[in-house]
Formats: structure tokens, sequence, C-alpha cells
């Protein structure tokens, strides 16, 4: 029984360490991805249902194809992929931890076949003259050699970054930062939107999954502003935002400007520049009303569809403006307004208003009131993306351990030379962990400058 | 002068270097490979002047930037480093023969900028305008290019396996004769993924990084996002293929034809048919 149990751990154990479950998980992983990217992820039903039949709707919505990155058989393939690599670095890491912190320091008969590059050495002098100037040769050409003695001849050993072969495991150790910033970020962070209008101020945010978020402080729109090229392409998104922390503007964080690639960060929290809108509360209009028999012009303002009291008891209201009329009435520019006007008494008129730059035009309607048109404030609401993430450092750090374990895995080679002097002569040894071509010939080029030294 | 008409020298030279190690292939003569390897070279320094005449002309219509912005910068940009990744590849191996399976990439790419797509300048749109622009592109497209060189190199591999089984017929043995061996072209493939790999992993990060910067998350399962990391499972799956018995040789060529093939699809595939935040594609 006892047998039979080791032996089923054992199983469990090599089918976690094994490679080819890596390249099954790899590839697996690789395949199954692609069906989120061609199911479009996170829409609501209807969206779904309009393309889809309602058998094939319940089926891929059973199957989490439609969260499909976060369903619990995807989860399933990276815990999985990160059990398998955790357990292959614990089954190998002690061999190679060996091969770097025990190296071998003497070549015998036996390790010098091993060795895919052998020489032996026409060297002339005692055994003792032999060593030192071994030594220094190879402490000067390549790296400072640990000597020993066994069986009546010396034994040198030289290598150079022997810690590149733990390359691979940093990688693999990244890739388990990177989940775990990843998890950080999902349990302790949130990302949400907010819109604010111009004037306006939030101090909370509702995130993706619907929670209310408190931020403790204010964050106010002063001003946004879009600019386009002459090609008609947007050039800038620009909110001007004030953070209000205890009912005092933060220092440095007043009147900050924020643009795409540019955003702006209070206690953790940043605030990206992502959308914008007209504001709900519509734009004001301005305007000028005369009377005809004389006195003081009257300035009003007035939103949309407001209706304003006039001198002398009619109204006004403003149905919709421009601040440039030219792609509307031929022959005109600058400001214009739709309104409807209402004399005491009488029954709505609409017409057109233009600024006082077309004072004849203006003066065909009103009765006995001249009406000018001066402009309008148009106001919009930024609409800003919100993040909050404490484990986005350590998915950064992960990143840079990677870069850092690729380039050691990738680009470094453990190079290890072996001389042994006896009173016959010096044999010379040498292998690298990786690229055996280029390794050759710097072997050669040291053959080469030990015999001529 | 103008970039446009370098951009068209350049597409002749590829052509030309693609017919001279064809006619190298079939002459067997080492000359005949070196001017080949020499047409290349012309061409990707005429390519390199286009570009910066390019980044020139548009500071001259007054809104400079790097031409990285678009389908049509990109493709040069591509065919641009699949030039680079391989004269580095030549000079430091000299098999000639590849560049008959490799420069073919960068002409096609050349060819259909210069002859199907729109090559106005553009100026950034908000979102482009962040200096990870440069770092991503250039990091992601050296990776692509170095995948297009692996790509070419198993072709050959696998065209050269089939040969050797057939028993290879005298005129199909004369043009192998200047392939590179079955062993040697198994370890270019490798080299070149070894390039290829990191360099997509640096492009990787440096997208979430401007993702984070930009737009406060650093991965959001974006198709493009996806598809980049589809790309990097199957290279890792190569990698670990190496060390595995019975996964080098055919099969990690054909799994290094499939990496380039998503590495296409991830480029403009999922531009051309998916949505996303990529989308210079339109």
């Amino acid at each position: 029984m006892t047998t039979n149990k080791r032996g089923f751990a054992q199983e469990v154990w090599d089918f976690f360490c094994s490679l080819r479950l890596s390249i099954f998980l790899l590839i697996g992983l690789a395949l199954v991805s692609i069906i989120g990217t061609i199911i479009p992820q996170g829409q609501p039903p209807r969206e779904y249902l309009a393309t889809l039949s309602e058998t094939k709707f319940r089926l891929y919505s059973s199957l989490g194809f439609f969260d499909m990155y976060h369903s619990w058989w995807f989860i399933l393939l990276l815990y999985l992929l990160t059990l398998n690599l955790i357990c292959c670095s614990i089954k190998r890491l002690p061999r190679v931890w060996k091969v770097v912190s025990e190296p071998v320091l003497e070549m015998d008969e036996n390790f010098e076949k091993s060795l895919p590059n052998v020489k032996d050495l026409k060297l002339k002098g005692t055994k003792e003259e032999l060593k030192e100037r071994m030594a220094s040769f190879l402490s000067a050409e390549f790296a400072a050699p640990v000597i020993t003695e066994k069986n009546g001849a010396y034994h040198l050993f030289a290598q150079k970054s022997p810690w590149c072969r733990l390359g691979v495991y940093v990688v693999h150790l990244s890739i388990i930062v990177i989940f775990v910033g990843a998890l950080i970020g999902s349990f302790f962070g949130y990302k949400g939107y907010v819109s604010i209008p111009e004037g306006g101020a939030i101090s909370q945010v509702q995130t993706q999954g619907g929670k209310m978020i408190n931020l403790g402080y204010e964050v106010r729109c002063e001003k946004f502003s879009v600019t386009f090229y002459d090609t008609g392409a947007p050039k800038e998104f620009k909110s001007i935002l004030t953070v209000v922390d205890n009912g005092k503007p933060v220092p440095g964080l007043t009147s900050r400007p924020i643009i795409v690639n540019d955003p702006l960060t209070y206690k953790g929290t940043t605030f990206y520049q992502s959308s914008y809108g007209q504001s709900d509360e519509g734009a004001l209009y301005h305007l000028t009303v005369r009377d005809r028999k004389g006195g003081a012009p009257v300035q009003l303002t007035a939103r949309q569809g407001e209706r304003v009291a006039l001198p002398g008891g009619s109204f006004l209201s403003v149905m919709e403006a421009t601040m440039d009329v030219r792609p509307f009435l031929k022959g005109f520019d600058g400001p214009g307004a739709q309104v409807e006007f209402t004399p005491a008494g009488g029954n709505p008129q609409p017409f057109v208003i233009l600024s006082d730059k077309y004072e004849s035009f203006n003066a065909q309607h009103g009765g006995d009131l001249l009406i000018t048109f001066n402009g309008m404030d148009q106001k919009f609401y930024t609409g800003l993306q919100v993040a909050h993430d404490p484990g986005v450092w350590v998915v950064w750090a992960g990143c840079f351990l990677m870069v850092v374990g690729i380039c050691m895995a990738f680009f470094m080679s453990h190079r290890r030379v072996w001389a042994r002097v006896t009173d016959t002569g010096v044999t010379l040894g040498g292998s690298a962990s990786k690229n055996p071509a280029g390794f050759e010939i710097c072997f050669d080029d040291l053959v080469e400058k030990v015999n001529k030294a | 002068m103008s970039s446009s008409m370098l951009f068209n020298v350049t597409m002749v030279l590829y052509m030309v270097s693609t017919c001279i190690f064809f006619a190298f292939l079939a002459s067997r003569s080492k000359a005949v490979g070196l001017g080949g390897t020499y047409a290349a070279l012309f061409g990707f320094l005429v390519q390199t002047a286009a570009i910066g005449l390019r980044w020139k002309e548009s500071y001259d219509q007054g809104h400079g930037h790097a031409p990285l912005s678009n389908l049509f910068e990109s493709v040069v940009f591509f065919s641009w480093t699949i030039v680079l990744i391989f004269l580095f590849i030549d000079f430091k191996y000299k098999y000639r023969a590849i560049g008959f399976f490799v420069i073919p990439f960068a002409l096609f790419g050349m060819a259909w900028a210069q002859l199907g797509l729109d090559s106005g300048i553009e100026p950034l749109v908000p979102a482009l305008q962040s200096n990870w622009l440069m770092y991503h592109v250039i990091t992601c497209f050296l990776g692509y290019a170095a995948f297009a060189v692996a790509c070419g190199i198993s072709i050959m591999y696998l065209i050269r396996e089939k040969m050797e089984q057939g028993g290879g017929n005298a005129q199909a043995g004369g043009l192998l004769s200047m392939f590179p061996s079955i062993r040697v072209l198994d370890d270019l493939n490798y080299k070149a993924i070894m390039i290829g790999f990191p360099l997509l992993s640096l492009g990787i990060i440096t997208g979430a990084a401007w993702a984070n910067y930009a737009w406060g998350t650093y991965w959001s399962w974006d198709p493009k996002e996806t598809w980049s990391l589809i790309v990097w499972f199957v290279y890792a799956a190569f990698l670990h293929a190496r060390i595995t018995r019975g996964w080098v040789g055919r099969r990690a060529a054909i799994l290094s034809v499939i990496g380039f093939a998503a590495t296409i699809f991830c480029y403009l595939g999922v531009n051309l048919f998916l949505s996303g935040l990529h989308s210079y594609g339109r």
C-alpha cells in the first residue's frame, strides 16, 4: 500500500514537474485566449443576442465566454501554469545551485572526457613553475582561479558569470511576482469612471463593479477644452483640475492641466483624461434687449428653453444657438440663435437673431424691442478614468525582474576553464553553458595565448 | 527629393536583392551571394535615409513626430527592422541563402506600403502623443522582425528536410547545396528567436507601462494585448520545447512558423478583423 501511495504521489509530482505539461499549458493558453479576442468581452446580453441564437448565447454564457479571461477555467489554467513553473523550479534549482555554489574544482580523466574543449599544452618547466604561470595567466586573461592539489597534480579552476545559470529561475520568479501584483490590484484596487461638469466637483467614484468609493477629498473641474488640427482630427483634450482636501486646494494640484498621456495622481489614486461631452445644464446664452423708443440696453442671460421675461411684459426663449452661423445662413457670420418671442398677450413667434453687426436684420422682429444675440458659454463635462492600484509597483518589479532574468538566461553564458598541472605538462579543459561555438573560439584563443606566453 | 521616391528606390533594391539571392542559389557562386547581401545593405541604407527624411518632412508640415504612427509607417518600419535583423545574422553567420527566404518579407512589406497604403503624414492624435510610442513600437517591431527571420529559416529547414527525405533529385540538390545544414538551420532558428523573445517581452512591458500611464490599466485584455500574449506563449512554448526530447528540429520549425503567423495576425489581423485600442490599421 505504502509503495503504491508513494508511487501515486511521485506520479503527481512528476506530472507537475514535467516540461511537457508546460508546453501543453502554454500552447493551450495561446489557443483558448483566441476565443476572447473573437467574441467581444463584457457587453450587455442584448448586444450578443443581436448576433447569436438563444441556445448559443446560453451555451457561451455558461462557458464564461463573455468574460473569458476571468472565467474559472482560464484562471485555473493560469494557476496550473504557476504551479507547474514552481514545481519545475523546485525540482531543478537545487541541481543548478550546486553547479553554481559548489563547482567541480578538479578535472580528472573521466570529467575531462565529458568536456567539449580539451587541449594538452606543450609547456616547459617544473610543476610549481607551471602552476604559478597558469594561475597568473588565467587571472590576466580569464578569471582568478581556485587552486587545489590532488594525487600529485595541481588543479586550477576559473569561471565567469556562474550566476547566469539562475536566469531561467529569475524569469519564473518574475512571472509569479507579476501574478501577485495583479492579485493585489484585484483585491485592494479599483477602477472607475467619473464625469465632472465644468465648475463642478466630485468626492465619490463609482467603480466598474458598481461600488461607490469615497475619495475623502474633492476633485473639481475648472475647465475643459478640446482643440482640433486643420484636418479635423482631435489635437488635445485638456481638463483643468483642482484637488480640494480638507476644504483647501492642494498646492501643486491647483488648476493643474491634465491631458491624455499626462494624468493626475493624488494619494495613490490617478485620474486620466478619457472622454468629454456637453454638460447636462446646457449652454448659457447672452442677449441684449433695447427699447426702440430709447432707454438703456438690458443684458440678459438664458438657458436653453428657459422663458425669460422681457421689459414690457413679453417673453423670450432660446431654442438653439451657434457661435458661427456660416453653415446655416448664407452671407452672414458670427453667433446666431433660433428664438421664440411671445409678445404681451400675443402668440409665440419663432425667428432668428444675430449679433449687433446685423442690427437691420435683427430689427425685423421683436415689436418695440430690439433683440441681439451676443454669444454663449458652452459648458462641457470631462470624463475621467479613475484607477487605484496598489499592486502596480509589484507588477513593475516583476517586469524588471523578467527583463533581468531574460538577459541573464539568453545573453550570458557560464564559462568554465580547468587546468591540470602535472610533471608531464598542462591540460586545459573548458565548457560553457551556452553558445558552444562562441566558447570554442574563446578557448582556442586562450590556448594560443598561453602557448605564446 | 522626397521620402516617397527613396521608398521606391528601397523597394526596387529589395527586389534586386531577392533576385540576386535566387541567382546565388542557382549559380552557387559566393560572389553572387555577397552581391545579394550588398544589395540588401544598400536598400537598407536608402530606407534609413527615407525614414529620416519622412521624419523631417513631418516637421516641415508643422506637427513633427517619429514616423511610427500609422499603418504605412509601421509597415515600412517593419520592413526596415526585418532587413536590420537579417543583416545582423548575415554578417555574423554568413549563410547567404537565408536572404532568399527573408528579404522577400521586407520586399512584400515595402510593395504593400507603397502601392496599397495611404502614405499621408497625419498629425498625432492625443492618445499617441507620448515618448512611450517610440519605445513601444521599436521594441515590438524588432521582435516581430526577428520572428520573421526565424520563420524564413524554419521554412528553409522544412524544405531541406523534405528534400533530404525524398532523396533529393539532382536539380533540387543543386539549389539545396547552398542551404546551411539542417543542424545549422535549427540552431539559427533558435538564435533568431533568442533575439526576438526578449524584444517582444520588452515590447509587451513597455506597452503595459504606457497603457498604465495613459489609461490607468496595464492590462485590459484588449485583442491586441491578448494576441501579443498569444505570440509570447507560442515562443515560450518553443523555448521550453528546445530542452525537451523530441521537440527539436521539425516540430521546432513548425512552431516557429506558427509563431510568426500569430505575430502577423497580432500585427495586422487584429486591426483588420477585430476592434480595439490599436486602431492605426484603419
